[in-house]
């Protein structure tokens, strides 16, 4: 009795700031995103679903499958990009340069994302590094910035340590005997990897989809700095609504919508992020 | 010839730290060879070069007849059994099992058989679908040993595998891999740190030390007839002494120990008068009388009687080892259980062996450890 006592005690700081920062600010979104926009972009208090109704309108279901797609493109190419570094920095990295490679990985943290996706504007726009080095051999310029591909350029970017360190975790406490064993029973190289290696890192991979996918759904900064706000994406839209179109009940019931999606994607991914746990 | 290993001039050195140096050994097709020795020694990384984990910085590695020595270890005709058996944890029993089938291409209805037999081989059937973590340390050690029988390699190599077991079911797994070995007729090449393991199961042994094979021969031999100072420690020959030569005379050798204990042993042609040798005895050739007056000179018969006192006794259940001061040596006597004997520490007492004991040692060779 104590013992619960006890734990509810030192639970009650946490519980607060939950409840303060948290909780509380969801009730009064969820209670705005019921109501309807004033005249002056206030909230009137008339409860209704005139919100999400409008939110499942083609139009906007076509902005919440485009930012789908592109947190979905982002895992993926992170996947692929992270994967051989996170074994390499697992397993075959020098235990010396290890943990120095591993500071690189998170170094880009010490700079604001912004001032790194400012970074990346000066490097892809016409004038920019990389069609100055491109004029040097006589191509381009070409048009890097402000279109899809400049906006999964920056998502990938700013994700990819978030990936490739749960990956590292995972690769790196793998056991050499089981490698070992596989090749000793005849699985080359490249099957070994598949049979062995890609399923027992599985944690690491579920981990890392998670970090990625869940913040590349509300992506906001990459789509309106490297893509010029030209497409829209649900993290632009649901800003735009707070702070351009002054529609705040629109903007809360869109963002309850995202809150929807990625607890559906969490859903899905319940099972092996169980197991993860566990491992 | 299938079956057959042969290793020539062998070496691996990790940096500074040479593991193995100039190895050579043959293997014989259907033999259970161990390669005993005590951690360091060499042995695990000997293994591992027959298996292809390791690649020697010199020497030859041939399995059957076969240069195996640039191949990797998934085209060898060997299986490994780890030490923690590195099975799976992705995969089920079976999964396990089927592994290396499924690596050679092998149709399903054979895999599921051959799975199946294995598994009935190794008393493990029924538990297929369990998961490795689900099993006990005996049952995970069958498993590891199906996984790599079941492809029917020419030579298995086994690295510690029952280090990880207690001492009971140790011993049981001791006959059952050996009847299985002779069962089977496939090579096994197995490391191990335990003389009694080695005594046990192997056909013959190689002891290990400080990366070379100090002697290889079957277990009576190498127990009988420990050639060296090494061989002789790590097989619990447990008085190792140093002596003058005093003299020979009628097969007999007169030795005196530093200590000023004095002994003759049985020549075997080996002694040179005035020479300083290392010879040993072990402690369950040597008896212990009560009372220290019995003791005598050397004697034509061959049989020595040393007066001593009684210092520690070291009780282990089928035996008790006492600690005997003979003038500044100590030696080690095991008596076997038998009737309560009351004895007590600086009790005076005799010991006795016979001549034939005392085990000449090479003085080349390393030192004990």
């Amino acid at each position: 009795m104590t013992t619960r006592r006890a734990a509810l005690l030192l639970l009650l700081p946490g519980l607060a700031v939950l409840a303060a920062l948290f909780l509380a600010p969801q009730i009064l979104m969820l209670e705005s995103s019921l109501g309807r926009r004033s005249v002056y972009g206030g909230v009137i208090h008339e409860w209704g679903l005139g919100n999400y109704r409008r939110a499942l309108e083609p139009l906007y279901l076509v902005i919440l499958a485009r930012s789908v797609a592109l947190a979905l493109a982002t895992t993926l190419l992170c996947l692929l990009l992270a994967y051989p570094v996170a074994y390499w920095l697992g397993r075959k990295a020098p235990p010396r340069v290890r943990s120095a490679l591993l500071v690189l990985v998170i170094l880009p943290f010490w700079t604001s994302f912004l001032v790194r996706m400012y970074a990346w504007i000066f490097m892809l726009r016409t004038e920019g590094v990389v069609n100055l080095l491109l004029a040097h051999v006589g191509l381009g310029p070409l048009n890097l910035l402000y279109n899809d591909a400049a906006v999964l350029l920056g998502q990938v970017y700013g994700e990819l340590p978030f990936m490739i360190l749960p990956l590292y975790a995972s690769l790196e406490k793998l056991d050499r005997a089981l490698l070992e064993a596989a090749a000793d029973l005849g699985a080359g190289p490249a099957r070994a990897l598949w049979r062995v290696t890609v399923p027992l890192s599985r944690p690491g991979i579920v981990a890392g989809a998670v970090l990625v996918l869940i913040p590349s759904l509300g992506a906001y900064l990459a789509p309106d700095l490297l893509g010029g706000a030209r497409t829209m994406y649900m993290g632009t839209l649901i800003q735009s609504q707070f702070a351009v179109v002054r529609d705040a009940p629109f903007g809360a019931a869109l963002s309850f919508l995202l809150s929807l999606v990625v607890l559906l994607l969490l859903a899905v991914f319940r099972r092996p992020l169980r197991e993860a746990g566990g491992a | 010839m299938p079956g057959e290993v042969v290793l020539r001039g062998l070496r691996k050195a990790f940096g500074e730290v040479v593991a193995v140096r100039d190895v050579s050994l043959e293997v014989r097709p259907g033999e259970f060879l161990t390669l005993l020795g005590p951690s360091g020694c060499g042995k695990t990384t000997l293994l591992r070069l027959l298996a292809g984990f390791e690649s020697p910085d010199a020497g030859q590695v041939l399995i059957s007849g076969r240069d195996v020595t640039a191949l990797p270890p998934h085209r060898r005709p060997v299986n490994t059994v780890f030490q923690h058996y590195a099975l799976f944890p992705h995969l089920t029993v079976a999964g396990n099992v089927a592994f290396g089938l499924e690596m050679r291409r092998r149709g399903r209805a054979e895999i599921a058989d051959r799975v199946a037999k294995a598994l009935e081989m190794v008393r493990l059937g029924g538990l297929g679908e369990r998961r490795p973590a689900q099993l006990s340390g005996g049952q995970q050690q069958r498993v590891a040993l199906a996984r790599a029988l079941v492809l029917a390699p020419e030579v298995l190599l086994l690295d510690e595998p029952m280090a990880a077991l207690d001492l009971k079911l140790r011993q049981e797994m001791r006959v059952e891999v050996k009847n299985l070995q002779e069962r089977l007729g496939v090579t096994f090449v197995f490391v191990t740190h335990d003389q009694d393991e080695a005594l046990v199961m192997s056909d013959r042994i190689a002891v290990m030390n400080q990366g070379r094979i100090e002697q290889v021969g079957p277990p009576e031999q190498l127990y009988e007839r420990p050639r060296t100072r090494f061989v002789a420690d790590f097989l619990a020959v447990r008085n190792l002494l140093q002596a003058t030569v005093v003299s020979i005379d009628g097969g007999r050798a007169q030795l005196r120990t530093r200590g000023g204990a004095a002994f003759s042993a049985a020549d075997d042609g080996g002694y040179r008068p005035g020479e300083m040798v290392w010879v040993g005895v072990r402690p369950e050739r040597i008896r212990l009388e009560e009372g220290g007056d019995n003791a005598s000179p050397p004697q034509l018969s061959g049989e020595n009687r040393l007066a001593g006192k009684l210092e520690d006794k070291i009780y282990l259940g089928d035996r008790t080892d006492w600690r005997v001061r003979v003038g500044d040596e100590t030696l080690t006597v095991a008596e076997p259980a038998g009737p309560a004997r009351v004895r007590s520490g600086g009790q005076s007492v005799t010991v006795s062996f016979p001549g034939e004991a005392v085990l000449r040692l090479d003085s080349e060779g390393s030192e004990p450890p």
